[in-house]
């Protein structure tokens, strides 16, 4: 049993059919990636797992359990938590206060504290800025802040929206040798990405969606050959 | 940089700056010549300027409460000014039980404590049922929708109130221990009422202001203003971090309204309706959203309205300047927002979330 089972998810924005019958599965210990053009439906998949949207059909199961019901902060608490699009931490927060609410499920004192180490020391630039506003904090920064802030809450399934987006080359290396760091630790990740090059090279899987449906799924090595992929999302002719 | 300059000048803020300037001049020119003319003594304004602070400091309690609610929902809440009366009124009650049993005269401390706390109750029982049966089934509504709601909600309490205890104002019982007066160094007297409410809302607000920078409920309405969404995102049940912004500015307005009854001896269904405004015009001047702000300009508030109208316009000649006070505080909550649109302390914040 896949520990993320997504199955013909049907999405609604009032009249906009978004998601047109979703189905995918992410694995203990996966990095799946799922790729598409701007405006196919990428976030919504993510809105939807995370209970921001609700699926007008179609059923969501972590481990088994069926999610749907739950509200969005109850699904943090089950732990699928995301690191959402554009990054959205909270400016007028400090970066320790944004990582604060990253463990806001949490109540054991000392094991926060504990995970806000690990964080710090993951990214030792959050560090020397903690006492910092995060508004004030650079693009790159900011990315390394909000992935901090999902770690905060230990996901079983970590669901990343674009981490990329908007971050120069060597930023996006970072991050992306980080997603793998965490995948070596035994982190299960969700990669929603644009930049399907750097997407399919870090992920175990891939999925490629169209217009709210999923047009191919894979091994990220066989994506990378096929033929439609290279010509629609890496540019290779 | 200049040019930046040039294109936000444009020629409806000129005709501002046309209508601001005069008054300015006419405050500045109003306040020499009442000092100079000295027809007032040292410790007069000492009073002028100890009732401002008393007035302002209820002003700021009942002005938090309209800025919690409007950071965290974008929304005025028009009916705590209800929140407020309902608590000056549920300590009436208490109060005159107290009295006529002669408990507040044998255990001061306690009876207003209890007075306090059965206020403090009705506000915030008040203001939970309004949140919940008024405002969250409209959470998703446009945003004039709650704004109408709310006037809806604020009549409704009135006129319960009326139609429950009649229309007449109630005394509020005298407390023996607030009656009288201390007197300062030479000649400074103050009463001992105003210390009262100046040390109460001072508590109160610094209370207020740590559990907002340092609980994890405060850091979490602070991540809720600023992005209801990503807030679900980190765990955070964001209806019930609502309610305890409720609760909180209910509780604040419970304390002013007996601080206010305290001061004033007296409570009835219409009394929120005045401070209501004022505490909405405080919260709006020092930035509404912020919640040094709401403070700062209800203390603000209270002490212009209070020494304002002597000062500005008893050089002038202005006949019994006093009953301008209205005035005085109306026009400056224009001159605020003519020069300085956000309020006093408003960051970028009305733009931002505009
Ligand atoms: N709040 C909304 N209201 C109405 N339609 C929306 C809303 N959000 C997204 N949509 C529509 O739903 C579709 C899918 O959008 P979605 O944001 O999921 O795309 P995406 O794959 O994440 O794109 P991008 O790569 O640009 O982030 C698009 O057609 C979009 O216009
Ligand atoms: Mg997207």
């Amino acid at each position: 049993m896949a520990l993320l089972e997504v199955e013909n998810v049907h999405t609604y924005y009032g009249n906009i059919h978004a998601l047109k019958g979703v189905s995918l599965t992410v694995n203990e210990g996966e990095i799946v990636t799922l790729i598409g053009a701007n405006g196919a439906g990428k976030s919504t998949m993510l809105k939807t797992i995370s209970g921001l949207l609700r699926p007008r059909e179609g059923t969501i199961r972590l481990a088994g359990e069926e999610m749907s019901h739950y509200k969005a902060h109850e699904i943090v608490g089950k732990g699928v938590v995301q690191v959402p699009e554009g990054r959205k931490i909270f400016g007028r927060l400090t970066v320790t206060e944004n990582l604060e609410m990253g463990a806001f499920s949490k109540v054991d004192g000392a094991a926060i504290a504990e995970d806000m180490q690990r964080v710090f020391a993951l990214f030792p630039r959050l560090k020397e800025r903690r006492h910092q506003l995060g508004g004030t904090l650079s693009g790159g920064e900011q990315q390394m802040l909000a992935t901090g802030r999902g770690l905060m809450a230990r996901p079983r399934v970590l669901l990343m929206d674009e981490p990329s987006m908007g971050l120069a080359p060597i930023l996006v290396q970072s991050i992306f040798a980080t997603l793998q760091q965490l995948h070596r630790a035994g982190t299960t990740i969700l990669l929603v990405e644009q930049n399907a090059r750097i997407a399919l090279q870090v992920a175990d899987r891939g999925y490629v969606i169209q217009t709210g449906e999923v047009i191919l799924s894979d091994t990220a090595e066989n994506l990378r050959r096929n033929e439609m992929v290279r010509k629609a999302y890496l540019g290779i002719s | 940089m200049l040019r930046r300059a040039l294109e936000r000048f444009n020629v409806s803020d000129l005709s501002l700056y046309v209508v601001g300037a005069p008054i300015i001049a006419l405050i500045v020119v109003g306040s020499f010549a009442t000092l100079r003319a000295g027809h007032y003594t040292t410790r007069q304004w000492f009073d002028f300027i100890i009732f401002g602070l008393a007035q302002g400091s209820i002003y700021a309690l009942i002005a938090l409460g309209y800025t919690l609610v409007y950071g965290i929902l974008r929304m005025i809440n028009f009916a705590h000014s209800e929140v407020f009366m309902s608590g000056a009124y549920a300590g009436f009650f208490v109060a005159s039980a107290l009295s006529r049993s002669k408990f507040l005269d044998s255990n001061p401390v306690v009876g207003l404590l209890v007075i306090f706390a059965v206020a403090i109750l009705t506000s915030v029982g008040v203001a939970v049922l309004l949140e919940r049966i008024a405002y969250r089934p409209l959470r998703r509504a446009p945003r004039l929708v709650p704004l109408i709601t709310a006037i809806g909600a604020s009549f409704f309490l009135q006129y319960t109130v009326r139609g429950l205890f009649g229309s007449q104002f109630k005394t509020y019982p005298t407390v023996a221990i607030l009656g009288g007066t201390w007197t300062l160094g030479a000649n400074f007297v103050i009463q001992r009422i105003q210390v009262l409410v100046i040390v109460a809302a001072a508590l109160l607000m610094f209370g207020l202001y740590s559990f907002v920078q340092r609980t994890k409920t405060g850091k979490a309405m602070r991540a809720v203003s600023e992005d209801k969404d990503v807030a679900a995102l980190m765990g955070i049940d964001v209806d019930a971090i609502i309610v305890r912004t409720f609760v909180l500015g209910a509780a604040l307005a419970g304390a002013a309204g007996v601080l206010y009854s305290l001061m004033f001896r007296q409570a009835q269904f219409f009394m929120g309706f005045i401070p209501g405004i004022k505490a909405f015009t405080a919260a709006v001047l020092g930035g509404i959203g912020n919640v040094p702000g709401a403070m700062l300009g209800g203390v603000f508030l209270g002490l212009f309205e209070s020494v304002g109208p002597t000062l500005f316009l008893d050089g002038l000649k202005v006949p019994a300047p006093y009953q301008l006070k209205d005035v005085i505080a109306f026009t400056m909550l224009v001159l605020v927002l003519v020069f300085r649109p956000t309020g006093i302390l408003g960051e970028r914040l009305a733009r931002a979330k505009a």
